[in-house]
């Protein structure tokens, strides 16, 4: 794979995971405990034997950089590998709407020419998948293909991959038309937004959207190609949620609490590699009381817990009924608190508050680092 | 070594004999403690808090493991350019092949490593310990004391005092006399085994030691006592927390039930002073409906569908459905089945106890279960 380069591509403006993205961009968000979601594409990545990796920031890059440092817990090699963090460094182009994958793209082109590798794997940080990027590329040298994008056949496209793109395909898996999913049909082929393709039609399409309107994005202009290209879809069949909103977040994080479905993401040689924080295990006290719920370490449990999800170094006072909830890291939530549907951003600290209660469809979003 | 001048080497050629199957293929040093940990973690995860940032260790029995996990110094974050952990186990020299004949001798043969860097002072450590230890303290009381060398001890309780070597001091925390293990302790001052020497003066005596036959070649036994002897500045640095030996199967069970006292003064979960390990990518621990936990201690990568209480649970146990563990220690990717009952036991690493197996009992010495399956 060391003729693959890895470009990880940052969300798109309908992309609004409310509250938490305030603070970071969507592939920064703590996810299941002890992940950020941005550790799946770049270990699927490395994992895949692809070493150099440039990961594209739409905004407020600090948290990223952070978490990926120089790419070694990813195990990506630190003398032949390399981790690259671009942004688009210029005001003038990469602001408000004209902040998009396309600019920050020609803005960083240089790094991309400069590459050797002759086929590029582009796959996004708002994403949560396991894929071995190997079996895409080779279908795509077998198929010929110009394009290949990677797509998943789902049956809750009304409600799931909201503003994202459907493909329809001919038998032969040629791609005919790309359209934006609306949500006004269940069945649909959704696009995981992961495209092989060679490095240099790659910058050919950049060039291309550039020129057609300085308001395209690279699904755009792959939608204008779909002929005369050879587009083909590669169908995965694995675990798949794609985050674009607080809703989404929400459900992803309910759904893998459950050990069996979490299987289906989290494969014995297919390891999520993420920073340690070298945390101590998590203690249970003996008035814990935890059902259905995912913990990472660090974390102190002395209420009671169902249905929830806790990030590192989370404590859980005596008494406290937490429900259908997501805490995120380093949060304190004192005793008697009973929270109910409800996402607490990181290192807030609710005491002396007897109830914080949402419903599924009125989540409660408590700030990071609040005070309550 | 540049901020303070100080090397530090740790003794891990140690056995364990009395952990049994534990220790058959791996040193002392290397066996689990706290649900992640190896026991090395918690002198080398000292030296780095401590800002002691070469580190020599001194393996020798089956030390290829240990060697290989200790070379990954970035664990410790004692990767930087001038720092390190170098592994120094025993080789073939121009005299031929020669083992470390004591805890002493394994220092002498490495003169030259320890001269390479110039340190005014080593701190020779143990790698059996589980304590925090903060030496930048004890290096600031040997300065002040101007002393020669530096005895790390513990207060115990006069009763046990007998079963540790114990420092008789002045007023001035002065060590005048050494006892190993006396039959009437004097004090309850037992030596820990953490030393600083001022470098020039170990050198030599550990050139004189290696040519007196009849000695040990040991610190307890040899340097110490010469130390005092020859009237040098011997001065004892108290030490107020926690610390332990695991030297039995008993021993390292109770110091994994240790953790699960509120009171416990080891605190593995106080973020200033981290205990640092290998990052082993797991996902976090699934807790399920079928589930109950209560009073325990576990790690990341545990599936539990059953019973757990009073229990200390390393990576990626799994815990299935009407399974019940109270009070034992489960080492890394064992497997409890349906239905298993056990409790205060060790199961070793990679274990899988079978559908129904009840083992263990409410007293008595704790049983070690290594057998690769255990069935009814």
């Amino acid at each position: 794979m060391s003729d693959v380069l890895g470009i990880v591509s940052f969300e798109s403006d309908h992309m609004r995971v409310e509250g938490l993205m305030e603070y970071r961009p969507i592939p920064a968000i703590s996810f299941l405990g002890r992940y950020r979601l941005i550790d799946f594409v770049v270990s699927n990545m490395s994992n895949s034997g692809i070493s150099n990796l440039k990961v594209f920031v739409k905004k407020q890059p600090r948290s990223l950089i952070e978490q990926l440092g120089t790419g070694r817990h990813y195990n990506i090699n630190s003398k032949r590998g390399h981790l690259q963090i671009l942004y688009g460094e210029s005001n003038e182009i990469t602001t408000g709407i004209y902040n998009h994958d396309i600019n920050a793209y020609l803005q960083n082109m240089q790094f991309i020419e400069e590459s050797n590798e002759k086929y590029v794997v582009i796959a996004p940080g708002y994403m949560v998948y396991s894929l071995d990027y190997n079996e895409v590329i080779k279908a795509h040298i077998e198929s010929n293909a110009d394009v290949t994008v990677v797509y998943k056949t789902i049956d809750d496209a009304n409600e799931n991959f909201i503003g994202c793109t459907t493909l329809t395909m001919d038998k032969e898996k040629r791609i005919e038309s790309i359209a934006i999913n609306a949500g006004q049909y269940k069945k649909r082929n959704v696009s995981l937004d992961t495209y092989v393709l060679s490095r240099k039609l790659f910058m050919d399409l950049v060039y291309e959207a550039a020129r057609t309107s300085s308001l395209y994005t690279f699904k755009d202009i792959l939608a204008d190609v779909v002929v005369p290209l050879n587009i083909k879809g590669f169908a995965y069949r694995g675990y798949c949620a794609c985050i674009n909103s607080l809703d989404r977040y929400y459900e992803a994080n309910m759904q893998l609490i459950d050990h069996k479905k979490a299987k289906q993401l989290f494969k014995d040689e297919w390891p999520i590699h993420t920073r340690t924080n070298d945390s101590a295990p998590a203690f249970y006290s003996s008035d814990a009381k935890v059902k259905n719920c995912l913990i990472a370490n660090g974390c102190r449990v002395e209420g009671e817990l169902e249905n929830c999800v806790l990030g590192r170094g989370v404590t859980i006072r005596k008494g406290c009924k937490i429900k259908n909830s997501i805490i995120l890291p380093e949060t304190y939530i004192g005793e008697d608190a009973v929270i109910e549907y409800a996402v607490v951003d990181k290192k807030a600290k609710i005491e002396n508050v007897k109830e914080i209660v949402g419903t599924r469809d009125a989540l409660v979003y408590i700030k990071r680092r609040d005070r309550i | 070594m540049r901020q303070n001048n100080m090397l530090a080497m740790i003794l891990a050629g140690g056995r364990g004999t009395r952990l049994y199957d534990l220790t058959k293929k791996v040193a002392k040093p290397a066996v689990y403690y706290g649900g992640k940990y190896r026991i090395i973690d918690f002198p080398l995860s000292n030296c780095a808090n401590s800002n002691v940032d070469v580190v020599g260790v001194l393996t020798q029995y089956e030390s290829v493991f240990l060697n290989s996990y200790v070379a990954q110094d970035h664990r410790w974050g004692l990767d930087a350019k001038d720092s390190g952990v170098f592994v120094l186990p025993p080789r073939e020299k121009d005299s031929g092949f020669g083992l470390y004949r004591g805890t002493a001798d394994a220092i002498t043969q490495n003169i030259d490593f320890v001269d390479q860097y110039d340190p005014e002072y080593v701190l020779i450590l143990s790698g059996d310990h589980i304590y925090k230890m903060d030496y930048s303290k004890m290096l600031a009381h040997h300065k002040e004391k101007g002393a020669d060398v530096t005895i790390a001890v513990l207060e115990v309780p006069m009763s046990e005092a007998s079963r540790f070597g114990i420092m008789n001091t002045d007023d001035n925390d002065r060590i005048i006399e050494f006892e190993e293990k006396p039959p009437v302790p004097k004090s309850n001052l037992a030596s820990m085994g953490i030393y600083i020497f001022n470098w020039k003066l170990l050198r030599k005596a550990l050139i004189e030691d290696e040519k007196i036959e009849e000695s040990a070649h040991d610190f307890g036994k040899n340097i110490i006592p010469h130390f005092i002897d020859t009237g040098r500045n011997v001065f004892a640095w108290k030490f107020d927390g926690y610390w332990k030996d695991v030297g039995t199967i008993n021993s390292l069970w109770e110091a994994n039930m240790d953790l699960l006292d509120e009171k416990n003064r080891l605190d593995l979960a106080d973020n200033s002073w981290k205990i640092y390990t290998e990052d082993v990518a797991t996902t976090p621990q699934f807790i399920s409906d079928k589930a109950e936990v209560k009073h325990s201690f576990i790690n990341q990568g545990c599936v539990i569908d059953g019973n757990v209480e009073g229990s200390v649970l390393f990576t990626d146990v799994t815990v299935e459905e009407g399974a019940y563990v109270k009070d034992s220690v489960i080492m890394p990717n064992v497997v409890i089945e349906k239905g298993a009952r056990l409790e205060r036991v060790i199961v070793a690493e990679g274990v899988t106890i079978g559908e129904g197996v009840e083992l263990g009992a409410k007293d008595g010495d704790i049983q070690l279960i290594a057998k690769k399956k255990v069935t009814k």
